[in-house]
């Protein structure tokens, strides 16, 4: 089997797993669809007058769709290698010939399927029950958004899961990691009134141009194809450090 | 041909030195022991020739390859049961073993594996469902998926029933009969004794005695002659004994010990016939490997649990 047919295999196997495991399945669904359902229903039908009186599930739906790809690359590529790591799986698999990237690209590549799914849900749920208008012209920018933005949290999902000392600290070190950023980076409510230093400071981390790029694609003032070039520079950017901070940070075994 | 040859092996932590000049010599379809107290270097030496660990100086090969170098090849070759390892917990039996099968350019098909592991009962089990034994019989099934020529098992019945280890101990026997080599480290010395052609005892980080485990303390291995004294006879009516051996008389028993029992057993049998009586409960026996082991170790011991509870902690 080639090195590309191994990782091909293990992506059908980690969604086996990851679909029989319920909790990693309804941490990543049930949430951004619960976030969805209630923030959505709050709020259908209100315009935001900062952002020329677009709808607010214009703005809303995508915001979800990019904290969908973060739990679904980031929060739980974290979780599923730091557990592994604790189990011994990872050691486990070292003692085998399989390439180191056959193997974590196995990880990646069904943290995207995941990625894809749960991004259909959610414009699915925004489109059918809130009336989200899906543009066809803006889909290059959606798509090159989308695509790097789960190159970029896989690889800091990666990165962090080496900082947790071991399982049981995961789900704190990575939820704290990240939920901050999602709250200052307009995911659930638009930041226009926000402090300037506020807005400073998220526009330095990878959530803010994940939110915003996706937003930006929906946004029905955007010309298309719809591609925000800034939003994806910064991406790209996290891209690199992500790698960098996974090549340090990755472990393959707990420190005794 | 050797399986494994490792020259003047050394393992240093900062200023701990964990292996300190190992040498060992595995030949290929042998089944090998290594034996130790905890915090020995038993697990730190198995771990560099698996190509887990660097090692801080001297010379290894395993299969002709240096696992420092050549991982990927090596691998293809050897198979690994480590001592605590999880397997994804919510694949079936054999999907999990067809998911590492995949994983080597040749592997042997599921259901030969779930057989010389007993695991066909289990096959469409979920792991997280299975046994402490069973999930041990899986970790070996896991380590055979790519037909490996060369097996480390790494305490592979620690927390195992008496039954459940009679059925491992067939299992690795299989493995002898299909040729494979195995490296075996066991707490275990009743294991050691029916599992490995050759063991090696590692004090320390140092290996203080090698050999097959029957007559490992080698030449100057005592075997004890047991008899009790004949009605009537007392013990200064017993016949001169050559040199070497000691008697020790306590009440009516009588204990000899010495290096070559053939020449004191005529002697003692001899006397008795000659006289026309028996020495009743007369029996010959070997140091056990586990009473050679324990001498082996003695000094160590007080180390080893200091170790140990270092380790602990």
């Amino acid at each position: 089997m080639s090195d590309i047919a191994i990782a091909a295999r293990q992506v059908k196997f980690e969604q086996k797993s990851f679909w029989r495991n319920p909790a990693a399945a309804v941490f990543t669904f049930a949430f951004p669809l619960m976030f969805l359902l209630i923030f959505g229903s709050l709020n259908s039908g209100q315009n935001i007058d900062t952002r020329g009186g677009i709808s607010f599930v214009t703005f809303f739906v995508p915001g979800i769709a990019a904290f969908g790809l973060i739990s679904a690359c980031y929060t739980n590529i974290a979780m599923k290698m730091a557990i592994s790591r604790d189990l011994g799986i990872l050691k486990r698999i070292k003692g085998t010939p399989v390439p180191t990237w056959s193997y974590l690209a196995g990880q990646i590549g069904s943290s995207i399927v995941t990625t894809i799914e749960i991004i259909t849900l959610t414009l699915g749920v925004g489109v059918l029950v809130y009336g989200v208008d899906f543009r066809w012209d803006t889909l290059p920018g959606l798509l090159l958004t989308v695509a790097l933005g789960a190159a970029c949290f896989c690889a800091l999902g990666l990165a962090i899961s080496g900082v947790c000392p071991n399982g049981d600290a995961a789900p704190a070190i990575v939820n704290f990691s990240v939920f901050p950023l999602i709250f200052v980076s307009g995911i659930f409510f638009p930041l226009d009134g926000a402090p300037s230093w506020l807005l400073s400071v998220a526009k330095l981390f990878p959530v803010q141009h994940l939110a915003n790029g996706l937003q930006y694609a929906f946004d029905p003032r955007t010309a298309a194809p719809g591609v925000n070039g800034g939003d994806l520079a910064v991406l790209a950017v996290w891209i690199v450090i992500g790698s960098v901070l996974a090549l340090r940070l990755f472990k393959w075994e707990n420190e005794r | 041909m050797t399986a494994i040859q490792v020259r003047g092996l050394r393992k240093s932590y900062g200023a701990n030195e964990a292996v300190r000049g190992i040498d060992l010599d595995v030949e290929e379809g042998e089944v090998f022991g290594l034996l130790g107290p905890n915090g020995a270097g038993k697990t730190t030496t198995v771990e560099i020739l698996e190509g887990y660990r660097s090692r801080s100086a001297g010379e290894v090969s395993v299969l002709g390859h240096d696992p420092a170098k050549t991982q990927r090849e090596l691998k293809e070759r050897i198979g690994v049961v480590l001592q605590e390892t999880g397997v994804e917990r919510y694949l079936t039996v054999t999907e999990v073993i067809d998911l590492y099968r995949g994983y080597y350019r040749k592997s042997r098909p599921v259901d030969d594996l779930l057989a010389l592991t007993g695991l066909e009962a289990q096959r469409q089990q979920r792991v997280k469902t299975l046994s402490g034994g069973q999930k041990r019989r899986l970790d070996l099934a896991l380590a055979l998926a790519g037909d490996p020529e060369l097996l480390f098992l790494d305490e592979p019945t620690t927390g195992f029933d008496p039954t459940a280890r009679r059925g491992a101990w067939d299992v690795i026997r299989g493995l002898r009969e299909l040729g494979k080599t195995v490296l075996l480290t066991t707490h275990y010395m009743d294991e050691a004794q029916v599992l490995a052609d050759r063991v090696a005892v590692i004090v320390g980080g140092v290996i203080v005695a090698e050999g097959p485990p029957d007559n490992l303390a080698g030449s100057e291995s005592a075997t004890e002659i047991h008899f009790t004294l004949p009605p009537g006879t007392g013990a200064d009516a017993l016949p001169e004994l050559a040199s070497p051996a000691k008697a020790q008389v306590q009440g009516d028993s009588v204990l000899v010990t010495v290096a070559d029992p053939t020449q004191v057993l005529n002697t003692l049998t001899g006397w008795a016939l000659g006289r026309g009586l028996t020495l009743p409960d007369l029996t010959v026996t070997r140091p056990r490997l586990e009473d050679v082991y324990l001498e082996l170790t003695k000094d160590t011991a007080a180390v080893a649990v200091a170790v140990a509870e270092e380790g602990a902690k």
